[in-house]
């Protein structure tokens, strides 16, 4: 057997393998907060709801309608984003003149309401959510065994994630959201529909966490307080990275998922901490975060 | 024409004293009538939470502030001053004063920490900062992990008022409190409160009149954190027990509705939220669950149609200050 650092290269690379795919969802979910938060100028508390709801939406399409995985995966975050559209419409356009901390009064609201009405009906207990056959089992790396799901978790989260890159600052549409975020007046003098911009944004923001919810199915168990537990993980990793920039909110959130897997396995007591301990040495050195503009 | 501005503005003082003054006997006689009238465990309860929503409202209401974390110090002063009652015998006043104490030291670190960030990061950084204390009051053993610290000695008060007198537990609670809001309203109504709210509405101004800002805004949160640290010690002490939903972010949660609720940034709203919350969670005890969703409710419907809260809305009707 293969030793590094006196750890077996298998526990090591396998660690780093599950950091890997806690980074794939720090790294979606930070996205969509990012992106969010740059139209909407408020953080989306409801997040980790709306990506235990996409969790729970595959769950029941499987369950009870025998919708597999592939077609969730497209009808799931259309699902959720819906309704996200109409969170915007009904309750967060109304807020946007005031203090950006009711914003976040409600959507920790809606967090409480979403994941409250999941535990009645489903306990605070999991459920399984059986894996998509074509990515069962794994190949042998030689230095580890890689199960098939979890490498297409991370690959398909690195499309996902560079192709939302790319259509914000490289393509026509990203180049009007980025000067709405700048200048919406201006934007809209333009001839621009910088609402329905902010009201699509923010559904493709939900729909992001929702795709997240639905990749996560497979490997965690589904549950309510599946959401509320990692939303706090992630605005630690929000306020390491900063919310300035897109490609800032997918690195941090991979390398901070890789940080976890390694402290796993050197300091196992310490590896549900490790980010709230970077995020205070961040804080004292750097105080913006590693991509932010001093706010 | 100063001198008018001047009796104007004096006039308009001396009205808003009388109205804090009228509202503040009512709840006084109130307070002392209702143990005859209603459970005092509950009124306890409601007590140490008022306390805990004022604490929490001298940061939101006056400084702009919002803390997400603020269980952090309700819990952690639970927890150190129900140690101190059981494990190392302590009187109760020496207990409450460990907690609280405890709350002012962390107060210090989480405070210095989340103000060297603004507006929606400072309410991120003490979520995620209440969220790793919450991690390590789980693993480590002084807080007895899933157990907590149970069947806590109230004991004798300055060796003299035994505290297992429920009337008792009750005048002490209630002194404790109306003490500490008292000094919450000096606090908002002193020349330091007022740079405070100065800083709330701007705080580029404030720095540009030459207050050192980050310091003013340091000690209201040393302040509201050891308020707030108060509060869950005497919980503690009532309940004789700590646990970990005292450190939950659903704590935190809690005092957040209960300000929202009875009204930020007025110096009676978080007292009445605080009951008006509690006797909720007495009501629909038996819904289990559901008590999230409501409160998730309420949430919504107060910041989409009521934001003043209710003295909030109270006040603006009557056209006084409370």
């Amino acid at each position: 057997m293969v030793e590094i650092f006196g750890i077996p290269s298998q526990a090591l690379f396998g660690q780093l393998l599950l950091g890997l795919i806690n980074g794939s969802f720090y790294a979606l979910l930070s996205l969509g907060l990012a992106v969010i938060f740059g139209m909407l100028n408020i953080i989306n508390f409801t997040h980790g709801a709306q990506y235990m709801m996409g969790a729970f939406v595959a769950y029941i399409l499987l369950q009870y309608l025998g919708i597999n995985y592939w077609a969730a995966l497209v009808i799931v975050p259309i699902l959720v984003g819906a309704l996200g559209i109409v969170i915007e419409r009904l309750l967060l356009q109304r807020l946007r003149s005031l203090d950006p901390l009711y914003g976040l009064l409600l959507t920790f609201g809606l967090a409480l309401i979403i994941e409250g009405v999941f535990r009645n009906y489903y306990g605070s207990s999991g459920q399984p959510y059986q894996m998509p056959e074509a990515l069962q089992g794994g190949r042998n790396l030689g230095f580890m065994f890689l199960p098939n799901y979890r490498a297409w978790v991370i690959a398909f989260s690195l499309v996902v994630c560079f192709g939302t890159w790319f259509a914000i600052e490289r393509t026509r549409l990203g180049s009007y959201l980025r000067a709405a975020t700048e200048n919406p007046t201006l934007v809209r003098a333009f001839g621009i529909n910088v609402p329905r911009m902010v009201t699509l944004t923010y559904g493709f923001g939900v729909a992001l966490a929702a795709l997240a919810g639905v990749m996560a199915a497979p490997i965690y168990n589904v549950s309510p307080q599946m959401g509320s537990d990692l939303i706090i993980v992630v605005f630690a990793v929000v306020v390491i990275g900063g919310m300035g920039s897109i490609m800032g909110a997918i690195l941090t959130g991979f390398a901070l998922g890789i940080v976890e897997g390694l402290t796993k396995v050197f300091f196992p007591e310490a590896s549900n901490t490790v980010i709230f301990a970077i995020m205070i040495v961040v804080l004292l050195v750097r105080p913006a975060g590693l991509f932010g503009r001093s706010v | 024409m100063a001198s008018t501005a001047e009796a104007a503005a004096l006039g308009a003082r001396r009205d808003t004293e009388r109205g804090v003054g009228v509202a503040a006997a009512i709840m006084v006689i109130f307070l002392i009538a209702a143990p005859f009238l209603l459970y005092p465990v509950f009124l306890e309860k409601a007590l140490c939470f008022a306390l805990f929503a004022c604490a929490f409202n001298l940061l939101i209401g006056y400084v702009g502030l919002v803390s997400f974390g603020h269980a952090l110090f309700f819990g952690w002063a639970s927890y150190l001053a129900a140690y101190a009652a059981k494990s190392w015998g302590l009187p109760p006043e020496l207990a409450i004063l460990t907690g609280t104490a405890t709350a002012a030291g962390l107060g210090i670190v989480a405070g210095g920490l989340a103000i060297r960030r603004q507006g929606i990061y400072f309410a991120m950084i003490t979520l995620a900062l209440a969220q790793m204390m919450y991690l390590v009051a789980l693993r480590v053993k002084l807080t007895g992990g899933e157990d907590g610290i149970q069947a806590v000695p109230r004991g004798h008060l300055f060796g003299v008022f035994d505290l297992n007198n429920e009337m008792t537990m009750y005048a002490v609670v209630l002194v404790v409190v109306l003490a500490a809001l008292f000094l919450i309203y000096r606090i908002v109504n002193s020349p330091f409160g007022e740079v405070l709210k100065a800083i709330r509405e701007n705080e580029q101004r404030a720095i540009s009149l030459g207050y050192n800002t980050d310091r003013y805004k340091l000690l209201a949160f040393v302040l509201s954190a050891s308020l707030a640290g108060l509060a869950g010690s005497l919980k503690a002490i009532v309940f004789q027990l700590a646990s970990l939903t005292d450190v939950h972010w659903t704590m935190s949660g809690e005092v957040i509705l209960m300000t929202l609720v009875g009204g930020l940034g007025t110096i009676f709203g978080p007292v009445v939220g605080a009951f008006v919350i509690i006797a909720m969670e007495n009501y629909l005890a038996p819904f289990g669950q559901w008590v999230l969703v409501i409160q998730g409710v309420i949430f919504v419907l107060c910041v989409s149609l009521f934001r003043r809260g209710i003295v909030g809305e109270l006040a603006n009707r009557l056209r006084v200050r409370l």
